[in-house]
């Protein structure tokens, strides 16, 4: 047991630390995660608390009869689908295919443009507003604070486009594209709960 | 001591570098964990007297029955700021500080995980504070809806100002949430990924265990505040109503968000000093911990079993009965897990060689406060007392019971324990027990008469009273001013004696613990050489070293 214990110690503790600092950061990126999702589901259960409690006759503003599925439900498509997209430019870094990576990540970020392009549309048809009673008020914070997320990850993956031109920028580690695909693949899993609660239960 | 790092390692001359000499250090966004908790701990003290003295502006409003001091906004403005400050200012930063500077040494680590994050989240704080008193100056004042901002008070805006103290104060709860959720993940991540080789988890000092267990509540119950926060921003500034009755809102839904986080939140405060007193204790009745394990792991179950307790704050805000038996039930449950920390506290000192040197005082004091304060929070968990109490006195004293009592009590316990290890001067005694005396005193005269005060109806938050309450409220401001004077010596003995004091050895209570096995004050980066944990802690009056390559501190032959 002794031997066991005596092989961690350290000769050189900065080899040990740069080592470290990349488990670190995603353990780190996780936890931050966790607790990211729990301010989703406090608006969610907020969501379905105002959404039982209300009668139906009140819930939508007057003069709403509800929601307009079908191009929520292309843009949740598109969005979903670009998750397998960054997963892919992910696994073309990882086998050193810089060309494949720029073209995977470009293709997801002009996926998750697409997705905010089509919320812009729908916000600017719809026939309420943030102000219009607790539906409104919910409906806009819900899909305003995703929307938040999706232009947050779009903005990690333009970061992580650049980086892949500095020469050797990426040997040394994963963990900025490690984590920006899952901050992505986080914000896409919110969306298809957020899409359920908000399109398909009305 | 013996060093096997390679001398060609750049930071190998870094981490023999001294500790900070000067006091300008503090003033610098420094990386260094300690100089990060020594920031933590100084600005939370100067709000600690801010507070201080915004409470005793309130005691001499309430030492005669008439409102006459100022008028009501005025009074409303003082104890909403009161509270906020010494919860978001006092309590919590300070813990963090004390967490920040012990946390990586107990665990054998250089530094915690995220160093620049660790900076980052401290220099939030004083951001917070200035956003607070900035509100001072705003023509309406500050934020008058209590700490606890509840609409439909805390959205009214009756001057139609863009910037007004409810609007400021908001912003300064969202950036000391965001703050303290930097703050969590830089704790958790540390204690999950740095300890020191052979430190397992049931290796880990109890006060790790605990801030594990507070940073976890973090994480997990202040999203939810936030969330309710930024509600309750947009129903202020732009006009949605999620909180308004009228336009189709529920202002208790506010309630439910708020306490969430906020009833975890007294254990985010109370576990770090529970943690604290499990340190000292062991130490000055020179005996080991009693029940290690089942301590560790109570401070877990209180984290979980916090969850699940919020709407015990909401019995009077038209729950139905059967959900306020259920957290009846959750909240009693409580008692179980912090009850057994308090058993193992006194079987620990039981029998034991007891030192009254000022540490071990304030964690005795504290313990009798928090029996104390326990008692009345089953009463107050039970439905048919506290409709009968809701919203009185009785609760005030209930509480201060628990933050002065038993949290500002353990910080200073905190404090003067590790005041040799981080200023590597010895505090003065004498000062230290006048201080304790004082504070004991003081703290009893102040809020144990708040428990009949509520019991005879008095409301908190009133600034007028009737008649026949006056003898417990002038011995309550008696109290009070006691305690604002308490704080003196404490002040002038930091002071001088980290100036003038007469120099701390290493280890000058012979405690075992890692953070006593460095020097005083630690160098930075802690460790010449990672230490390897082979045994638990708390070995006091047994044979076994804590580490591979050191005697053990306290052999049998000392007791």
């Amino acid at each position: 047991m002794d031997s066991s214990i005596n092989s961690h110690q350290l000769p050189n503790h900065t080899a040990e630390h740069t080592h470290d600092e990349e488990a670190n950061s995603m353990f780190g990126f996780v936890v931050f995660l966790l607790s990211e999702s729990i301010i989703f589901l406090s608006f969610f259960a907020g969501y379905i608390v105002y959404k039982t409690m209300t009668p139906l006759t009140e819930w939508l503003p007057t003069g709403v009869a509800g929601l307009e599925v079908k191009e929520p439900a292309i843009n949740t498509v598109v969005l979903v689908s670009s998750s397998f997209v960054i997963y892919f430019a992910e696994r073309c870094l990882h086998k050193n295919n810089l060309m494949g990576f720029r073209a995977f990540l470009l293709t997801t970020m002009a996926m998750g443009s697409y997705f905010l392009y089509g919320q812009a549309v729908e916000w600017s048809n719809l026939a309420f507003g943030f102000t219009s009673g607790v539906y409104g008020g919910m409906f806009y914070l819900l899909t305003g604070f995703h929307g938040l997320h999706v232009f947050t990850g779009i903005l990690l993956q333009l970061i992580m486009l650049l980086r892949s031109f500095i020469p050797g920028n990426y040997d040394t580690g994963h963990f900025g594209i490690n984590a920006t695909s899952l901050f992505w693949h986080f914000v896409d899993v919110i969306w298809i709960v957020l899409f359920v609660l908000i399109y398909v239960w009305q | 001591m013996t060093i096997q790092v390679s001398s060609t390692d750049a930071a190998d001359l870094h981490h023999h570098a001294h500790p900070p000499t000067t006091w300008k250090t503090y003033f610098t966004f420094s990386h260094d964990h300690k100089v990060i908790g020594i920031q933590y701990l100084v600005t939370s003290f100067v709000f600690f007297l801010v507070g201080g003295i915004l409470a005793m502006i309130i005691r001499a409003e309430l030492i005669t029955p008439p409102a006459d001091l100022g008028d009501r906004t005025f009074y409303n403005g003082m104890f909403t700021m009161h509270g906020t400050i010494m919860l978001f200012l006092w309590t919590f930063p300070s813990l963090v500080g004390i967490a920040n500077y012990l946390v990586p040494l107990m665990i054998g680590a250089r530094d915690m995980a995220f160093p620049r994050l660790n900076a980052a989240a401290f220099w939030m704080v004083p951001v917070v504070g200035i956003l607070l008193m900035a509100s001072f100056f705003l023509p309406e004042g500050p934020s008058q809806a209590g700490w606890w901002a509840y609409p439909p008070v805390s959205v009214q805006n009756p001057t139609g100002s863009l910037i007004n103290g409810q609007l400021l104060w908001l912003l300064a709860v969202a950036i000391s949430g965001v703050s303290s959720i930097m703050g969590a993940v830089n704790f958790v991540t540390t204690i999950f990924k740095m300890r020191a080789p052979g430190m397992t988890l049931f290796r880990m000092p109890i006060f790790v265990w605990a801030v594990l267990s507070a940073q976890i509540i973090q994480l997990f119950g202040l999203p939810a505040l936030t969330a309710g926060a930024v509600m309750l921003l947009f129903d202020l500034t732009v006009g949605t109503s999620f909180f308004d009755p009228a336009k189709g809102g529920n202002p208790v839904m506010f309630q439910h968000f708020f306490w969430f986080y906020s009833h975890p939140a007294v254990y985010v405060i109370i576990l770090p000093i529970f943690g604290v007193f499990s340190e000292i204790f062991p130490v000055y009745s020179r005996k080991p911990l009693f029940g290690y394990k089942v301590v560790a792991i109570s401070s877990l179950v209180i984290a979980g079993v916090s969850g699940l307790v919020w709407v015990h704050h909401m019995y009077a805000s038209g729950t139905p009965g059967w959900m306020r038996m259920l957290f009846m039930v959750s909240t009693m449950c409580v008692s179980v897990p912090t009850g057994i920390k308090v058993f193992a506290w006194v079987a620990t000192v039981w029998g034991g060689k007891i030192r009254l040197n000022t540490p071990m005082l304030f964690a005795l004091g504290g313990l009798i406060m928090f029996v104390f304060a326990g008692i009345t929070g089953i009463m107050l968990s039970s439905v048919p007392v506290d409709i009968h109490v809701n919203n009185t006195y009785f609760v005030v004293g209930h509480f201060h019971y628990v933050l002065y009592g038993t949290v500002t009590m353990g910080m200073f316990a905190a404090l003067y324990h590790w005041f040799p290890k981080m200023t590597g001067k010895m505090y003065n005694e004498g000062l230290g027990k006048l201080h304790f005396w004082l504070t004991f005193i003081g703290t009893n005269l102040n809020f144990f008469p708040m428990h009949p005060l509520g019991l005879h109806g008095m409301l908190r938050r009133a600034a007028s009273y009737a008649d026949d309450l006056v003898f417990w409220n002038v011995i309550a401001s008696l109290g009070g001013f006691l305690l604002g004077m308490a704080t003196l010596p404490f002040i002038f003995n930091m002071i001088s004696s980290w100036m003038y004091g007469t120099k701390a050895p290493d280890n000058p209570w012979r405690a075992i613990g890692l953070e006593w096995m460095v020097s005083s004050p630690p160098p930075v980066e802690n460790f010449d050489r990672i230490p390897v944990i082979i045994s638990e802690p708390y070995g006091y009056g047994k044979s076994t070293p804590l580490t591979a390559d050191t005697p053990p501190v306290n052999p049998v032959s000392h007791s």
